[in-house]
């Protein structure tokens, strides 16, 4: 089993994603010609089919979708961090955009509920990759 | 048209075990030989092939080792525990428009040790889909389907205890079964409350054994069924699904991430039958994980959103329950083959064989997982 935390590979449709973490900025892409937003990243825009896109910058505001505390057995690097929460977000300035990162508390754990506020944070695993994670506020 | 034309007629199984000293390949050479037997058909008549694109005992191997003849169909179905009855319709297609007379579908798999799961075999750097959910530490399936049943907890106001029924009601059947992994084992609420958390809401219970072992079902036109052993389960209907918006076992970007593929392959299935719902007998429920049970009785229109859980609580999946469920035991308690057993266990509840039999069983849905792109049949009794 790996040692380190599986780390993204970045490909060219969502270099600009893992710039701006890397810049602490979470941006989200979106079709430059009839600019919906999509995610995950991808090539094509699933409304009109342009290959082109642009990012734009969010605060990273969010809400608490569902989360949960895996256990082990995990691949080494987790289950050294065990109990951990995993939660999916939902984005405050887009219904329906939801990721995946780690929540982390002041408080305890088995406080977190679903629909708490969150904000983001940025964790710095190379020059190349942060990964965003949220903090209830 | 598929309806009605073509019919599983074999059915073949190895011994079950948490491990066999035994090649895949011997084992898949096993499950098969035994189908063909339970058929009456000799090998040399088998023309198509289906597996999963997770098989990894190859056509040619298969096809030499049998002595099967020349072939002139065979497919893959991709997607791991959504491939079984997808592997199953597109032989059964083949067969009903021409192409080929006698398929045979198998699975053998040896996923005993834990070191054969795929998760521990995750890359350093991911490239997939998976890259967004991964390095966060969602890292295994049981994480992922943990993440959609707290969810559906918080929804429909459901706790663990409700949930628990899911894997007691399996077990009880796989005590009936002496086949099963579990058949000695028994499963109480207390058992289930204080068991082992794997991934918080889910605990060791919710998630389907290890184990090794090969299954394999043989198909063909209901016309050359009618001559052979067994009464025949008919295909009756069979449909594909993957939703807008799908993406392999992380769907949560959709609208509504509860509304699975099962969903799309459900509203095929019932539109291309002459049967709804209510009509079915005893249902084989993909439950690589116990959520997917309760998702997949609502995606297949057995009862409202959010209400399955308490329809279970009040024994609907239970021997003596409207709908019968996972009746030998299930990937949870009986063996875990990519669903495979759940085909065979729909083949013996029609032909009226099955260790907990449900009366005069003339109808039985097959479904695959919940949470991949997936794919269901509709098996029926003459
Ligand atoms: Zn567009």
């Amino acid at each position: 089993m790996i040692k380190s935390i599986p780390i993204p590979g970045i490909e060219d449709f969502d270099k600009p994603y893992w710039e701006n973490c890397s810049k602490q900025k979470l941006s989200i892409q979106h079709c430059a010609d009839c600019k919906a937003p999509r995610f995950p990243p991808r090539h094509m825009c699933p409304k009109c089919q342009s290959l082109n896109h642009e990012w734009n910058i969010v605060s990273g505001d969010a809400i608490l979708w569902s989360f949960v505390v895996p256990r082990p057995p995990l691949l080494p690097v987790f289950e050294n961090q065990s109990p951990y929460v995993v939660g999916l977000v939902e984005l405050i300035e887009y219904k329906n955009i939801r990721i995946i990162g780690e929540i982390k508390s002041k408080s305890d754990i088995d406080s977190i509920k679903i629909g708490d506020t969150l904000s983001v944070r940025f964790k710095k695993i190379n020059n190349e990759i942060s990964l965003p994670y949220w903090v209830r506020e | 048209m598929l309806k009605d034309q073509t019919a599983i007629v074999g059915i073949g199984e190895t011994e079950f075990s948490k491990s066999i000293d035994s090649t895949e390949l011997n084992l898949a050479c096993k499950a098969i030989k035994i189908a063909l037997d339970d058929a009456g058909i000799n090998p040399d008549q088998v023309d198509a092939l289906g597996s999963f694109t997770y098989e990894e005992t190859p056509e040619f191997e298969i096809a030499r080792n049998l002595g099967f003849g020349n072939l002139t169909y065979w497919s893959q179905a991709p997607y791991g525990g959504g491939a079984s009855c997808a592997a199953i319709g597109q032989v059964a297609m083949a067969i009903a428009s021409g192409i080929a007379n006698v398929g045979v579908v198998w699975r053998s798999r040896k996923r005993g040790d834990p070191s054969s799961r795929m998760w521990s075999h995750t890359n350093e750097h991911i490239f997939d889909h998976w890259k967004w959910s991964r390095p966060s530490g969602l890292v295994r399936p049981v994480d992922e389907s943990s993440m959609l049943m707290r969810r559906y907890m918080y929804q429909y106001n459901y706790d663990r205890k409700d949930l628990a029924s899911v894997s007691i009601a399996l077990r009880k059947y796989a005590n009936c079964n002496e086949r099963a992994l579990m058949h000695h084992k028994s499963l109480t609420l207390e058992d289930y409350m204080n068991a082992r958390m794997i991934s918080d809401p889910l605990c060791l219970f919710d998630n389907c054994l290890e184990s090794d072992g090969a299954i394999a079902i043989v198909i063909t036109r209901l016309k050359m069924a009618e001559g052979l052993n067994n009464t025949p389960a008919i295909i009756h209907s069979y449909s594909q699904g993957m939703s807008k918006e799908h993406q392999l076992m992380t769907h949560y970007h959709s609208d509504d991430p509860l509304e699975s593929s099962s969903y799309v392959t459900a509203s095929n299935l019932w539109s291309l039958s002459d049967y709804s719902p209510k009509d079915v007998d005893v249902a084989q429920i993909y439950d690589a994980f116990s959520p997917m049970i309760p998702f997949s009785l609502e995606a297949y229109d057995f009862c409202p959103k959010g209400e399955s859980l308490k329809l279970i609580n009040e024994g609907l999946i239970d021997v003596d329950g409207d709908l019968p469920v996972n009746t030998s035991g299930g990937s949870l308690s009986e063996v875990y083959l990519h669903g495979m057993n759940l085909v065979t266990e729909g083949v013996k509840q029609i032909r009226g064989l099955a260790n907990a039999q449900i009366r005069n069983a003339k109808l039985a849905l097959v479904t695959t997982c919940d949470a991949t792109p997936n794919a269901a049949i509709l098996l029926k009794g003459e």
